[in-house]
C-alpha cells in the first residue's frame, strides 16, 4: 500500500482547484482569469478520473469528455469576446468592463 | 298524432338572416339584396308559421311538445331545447312572423339610403329570432333566452342611431330598466323551481309540468304570491306598466318601424304572453291577480292623461301603446285571459299599422325638410296638418287603425276592448272601479288618438311654404304593409265576436276563445273564473263605453278642428296641470331623485373613495415597496466580475461550511 492512492488524487485536485479559484479572484488580466478557470475544470477533471477508476465506474470518465467539450467550446467563445473586448478598450483588464450594472 | 317535427325551422330562418346579414352585410352592400334576405328570412319563417297554425287547427291533440336535445343536465336540473306548440303559441308566431314579415318589408323603403343598412336587417332579424324562442320555448329557460335577447335587440336598435347622444341614453335606459325586471323573473323562477323540487320532488321548469303540478303549491299560499308577484315584475319592465314603463317612450329614438315591431305589435307583449303561459299559476293567487288588475287600469289611464298633451307624434303613439298594455294587464288579472290574447292581437295590428303609418309621414315630412335644406322636426305635429290628400293611403289604413284603437263598433278594438271591460265588470275578480277607470281610459284614447289625426291629416297645412310640394305618398314597400295591416285592423275583430252579439246576429262563435279553450279553459273552471252578468247589463255597458269613446272624438274634433282656439284657453286656464301632464307627471324627475342619482352616488363615492384610495391604494402600495426594495439591492451589481465570482465562492463556502458542520 505504498502506491499512490485514490486520496492523492483527490488532495492534489482541490489544490489546483483552490489555486484556480485563487487566481479568478485576485488576477485581472482576463486571459490569465481564463486560464486560471480552465485549471478549475481540469482539477475536477483530475478528481473525476480517480474517482472513476477507484470505483471502477466509467461515469466519471464519460463526464470528463463531456467537461473537455464545453471548455474547447467556451475556449473559442471566450477568446473571441477577448478580441472583442480589446478592440473597443485596447485593453483586457476586466476591471475595465464594468458597465453592466444599476 | 301529427307531426311537428320541422318547428324549429321558424326560429332558424331569422337566425340565419341574422347571421348572414351581420357577417356578409358588409360586403354585399347592395341594400335590395340585404333587404331581401332579412324579409325572406322571416317569411319563410311565416310560411311554416302558417303550416303548422292550420295543421293544429284541424289536430284533435292541442298541446305538442319538440324536444331537439338536452341543453343543462346536472343533478336535478334537467333542461331540454324544446319547443311548445299550443294554441297560444300558434297564434303569438302567427303574430310576430306576420307582422313581423310586413315591417321587415316595410323597412326596405323606409331605411333606403340610412347607413348601417345591414346592421338594421340582421339586428332586426335577431330579435325575431329571440321573440320566436320567447314564445315557443317549453320551459322557462328557453323562454329567458328569447326573454334577455329582445331586450338586447331592442337595446341595439334604440341605440340604432348611436351617434345622438339621446338615442344612446334612451337605450341604455331600456335596457337598465330591463334588466330591474328580469331580476324578478329570475328570482320567481328559483323559487318556483326550487319549492317545487324540495318540498314536492318535482324538479322542472316546463311549462306543461309547471300547468300539471302547480296546483301542489296551493291555491292563495305565500310561496305562489310571490312567486307570481316576481313573474310580474319581469313582465312589468318587459311590457312597460307601472312603475318601469319609463322606458318605451323614450325608445321612440329608434327608427319608426322599429318603435313598431318591437315597442308595439311583439316584444312589449312578452308579459301579457307570459302571464298567459302560467295562467296555471297565476290564477292560484288571487292576490297577485288584484295587483295586476289595478297595476294594469293605472297603467292604461296614467298613460293615456299623458298621450293627450304631447306633440311628437311617436310619443302620443307610444304612450297609446304603454296605455293599451295596461288593458291587456288589466284583462289577465281579472282572469280575461284570452281577452287579453285578443286585445294582444288586435292591437298588434292597429297599433303596427299607426306606428308604420306615422312613420310614413315621418319619411315623407322628413324628405320634403331634407329637399329645402330646413332643420323643423319632422315629428312634431304642430308642424303638420292636411296630409289627407297628399298621402291618402297612409291616411285611411291610420283613420281605420284609429278608429279601432277607440273602439267603435265593428272595427277589431273594439271586439277585444270590450270585452277586456265586460270581464272587468263582470267577472268573478273584478270590480267595476276596474270597469270605469278602464272606460274612462277608452274615452281618453279615443280624444288623444283623434287629436293626433286631426293635427296630422285635416286642416290647414302648417309646414313652411316651401316644403308644401314636396310632401307626397310613400312608395309601395310601404304603403303595402300599411293596407294590409289596415284591413287585419279592420277585420281582425271577427275572430272573437263576443257571445251576446253573437247570438244577435244568428249563433256566430268566438272562434278565438274555442281557439284558445285548451291553454286557458281549464284554469277558469278550476278558480270558477267567469264573467257573470246579463246580456242586457252586458249591452248596457258597451253602450257607455262606446258613448264615452264617441264623447271622446267629438271633443278632439270640437278641440282641434271646429274651434283651434279653445286648446290654447284650456291650457292657459289650467296651466299647472297641463304642465304636469306635458311634463310627463314629472316620474323621470321623481325617479332620477329617488333611485337614479343615489345610485350614480353610490357609484361616485365606491369609485372616489373605495376604489381610487383602498384598491388602488393596496395595488400601488405593493409596487412602491417592491421598488424600494429593488432600490437598495440594486447596488449589489457593481459590474465587477471579481466581486460576482468573490460572492460566488463566499456562497459556496457558506453551503459547504453548513453541510460540513451540520
Amino acid at each position: 500500500m505504498h502506491g499512490v492512492s485514490v486520496h492523492h488524487y483527490l488532495v492534489l485536485s482541490a489544490i489546483l482547484f483552490s489555486l484556480g479559484t485563487f487566481g479568478v479572484l485576485t488576477r485581472r488580466n482576463a486571459i490569465v482569469i481564463f486560464m486560471c478557470i480552465e485549471l478549475m475544470l481540469n482539477a475536477v477533471n483530475l478528481s473525476f478520473i480517480a474517482l472513476s477508476h477507484h470505483l471502477g465506474s466509467m461515469d466519471g470518465q464519460i463526464f470528463v469528455f463531456f467537461v473537455m467539450t464545453v471548455a474547447a467550446a467556451e475556449a473559442a467563445v471566450g477568446l473571441a469576446l477577448m478580441i472583442t473586448f480589446y478592440r473597443n478598450r485596447e485593453s483586457i483588464d476586466v476591471e475595465e468592463f464594468n458597465l453592466l450594472k444599476w | 298524432m301529427q307531426e311537428y317535427s320541422y318547428l324549429w325551422l321558424i326560429p332558424f330562418f331569422p337566425l340565419l338572416g341574422s347571421v348572414i346579414n351581420g357577417l356578409l352585410g358588409k360586403k354585399i352592400k347592395n341594400e335590395k339584396v340585404i333587404g331581401t334576405i332579412g324579409t325572406l328570412a322571416i317569411g319563410l319563417s311565416f310560411v311554416v308559421s302558417c303550416r303548422y297554425f292550420f295543421q293544429l287547427i284541424g289536430d284533435a291533440v292541442k298541446i305538442h311538445e319538440v324536444v331537439l336535445g338536452s341543453w343543462i343536465s346536472v343533478g336535478h336540473l334537467q333542461v331540454d331545447w324544446g319547443f311548445l306548440l299550443d294554441p297560444l303559441s300558434a297564434l303569438m308566431i302567427m303574430v310576430v312572423t306576420g307582422v313581423g314579415s310586413l315591417i321587415h318589408l316595410y323597412s326596405i323603403g323606409y331605411m333606403h339610403g340610412e347607413e348601417g343598412f345591414y346592421r338594421y336587417f340582421s339586428y332586426l332579424n335577431l330579435f325575431c329570432f329571440s321573440m320566436l324562442m320567447l314564445v315557443l320555448g317549453n320551459n322557462a329557460l328557453v323562454m329567458f333566452i328569447g326573454w334577455e335577447g329582445v331586450g338586447l335587440c331592442s337595446y341595439l336598435l334604440i341605440g340604432y342611431y348611436f351617434h345622438k347622444k339621446s338615442a344612446g341614453d334612451a337605450a341604455k335606459k331600456a335596457f337598465v330598466v330591463n334588466r330591474i325586471g328580469d331580476f324578478g323573473f329570475l328570482l320567481g323562477l328559483f323559487t318556483l323551481y326550487w319549492t317545487l323540487g324540495t318540498k314536492h320532488g318535482i324538479w322542472t321548469l316546463n311549462f306543461v309540468d309547471f300547468a300539471e303540478h302547480g296546483h301542489l303549491l296551493g291555491t292563495g299560499s305565500m310561496v305562489v304570491t310571490v312567486v307570481t308577484l316576481c313573474f310580474f315584475l319581469g313582465a312589468t319592465g318587459k311590457s312597460a306598466q307601472i312603475p318601469l314603463y319609463t322606458w318605451l317612450p323614450d325608445a321612440m329614438e329608434g327608427p319608426t318601424p322599429v318603435s313598431a315591431l318591437i315597442h308595439a305589435a311583439t316584444m312589449v307583449t312578452a308579459g301579457v304572453y307570459m302571464i298567459g303561459r302560467m295562467n296555471g299559476l297565476f290564477a292560484m293567487a288571487p292576490d297577485t291577480m288584484m295587483v295586476i288588475a289595478i297595476v294594469g287600469a293605472a297603467t292604461a289611464i296614467f298613460a293615456a292623461t299623458i298621450g293627450m298633451a304631447q306633440n311628437d307624434i311617436k310619443r302620443v303613439l307610444a304612450y297609446s301603446t304603454v296605455s293599451q298594455l295596461g288593458y291587456m294587464f288589466l284583462a289577465m288579472g281579472v282572469g280575461a285571459f284570452t281577452a287579453g290574447i285578443f286585445h294582444l292581437m288586435t292591437h298588434a295590428f292597429f297599433k303596427a299599422c299607426l306606428f308604420l303609418g306615422s312613420g310614413s309621414v315621418i319619411h315623407s315630412m322628413h324628405h320634403a325638410y331634407h329637399q329645402e335644406h330646413l332643420h323643423d322636426d319632422a315629428q312634431d305635429m304642430r308642424n303638420m296638418g292636411g296630409l289627407r290628400k297628399k298621402m291618402p293611403v297612409t291616411f285611411i289604413t291610420f283613420l281605420i287603425s284609429t278608429i279601432a284603437i277607440s273602439g267603435l263598433p265593428g272595427f277589431s278594438g273594439f271586439f277585444s276592448k270590450d270585452e277586456i271591460l265586460w270581464w272587468s265588470f263582470g267577472s268573478s275578480r273584478g270590480h267595476w272601479l276596474l270597469w270605469l277607470v278602464g272606460a274612462l281610459a277608452a274615452g281618453m284614447t279615443a280624444f288623444y288618438m283623434f287629436r293626433l289625426v286631426f293635427m296630422t291629416f285635416f286642416g290647414e297645412q302648417r309646414t313652411d311654404a316651401r316644403v308644401k310640394d314636396h310632401v307626397h305618398e310613400s312608395p309601395w314597400v310601404i304603403t303595402l304593409p300599411l293596407v294590409i295591416l289596415g284591413f287585419l285592423a279592420l277585420v281582425g275583430g271577427f275572430v272573437g265576436i263576443p257571445h251576446v252579439l253573437g247570438s244577435v246576429f244568428g249563433h256566430i262563435p268566438n272562434k278565438l276563445e274555442h281557439f284558445l279553450a285548451p291553454v286557458f279553459e281549464h284554469t277558469q273552471e278550476l278558480h270558477h273564473i267567469a264573467a257573470h252578468g246579463s246580456s242586457a247589463m252586458e249591452f248596457g255597458l258597451m253602450g257607455v263605453s262606446v258613448g264615452i269613446a264617441v264623447v271622446g272624438i267629438v271633443f278632439a274634433w270640437l278641440m282641434y278642428l271646429k274651434r283651434p282656439e279653445l286648446p290654447g284657453k284650456f291650457v292657459a286656464s289650467f296651466q299647472g296641470l297641463y304642465r304636469t301632464v306635458f311634463n310627463k307627471w314629472y316620474v323621470d324627475e321623481i325617479y332620477d331623485a329617488l333611485f337614479v342619482n343615489p345610485t350614480k352616488r353610490l357609484g361616485t363615492f365606491l369609485w372616489r373613495g373605495f376604489d381610487v384610495v383602498v384598491v388602488d391604494g393596496i395595488v400601488n402600495g405593493v409596487g412602491k415597496l417592491v421598488t424600494a426594495c429593488s432600490t437598495a439591492l440594486r447596488f449589489t451589481q457593481s459590474g465587477f466580475v471579481h466581486s460576482y465570482a468573490f460572492t460566488m465562492v463566499v456562497g459556496v463556502l457558506v453551503i459547504l461550511g453548513i453541510y460540513v458542520l451540520k
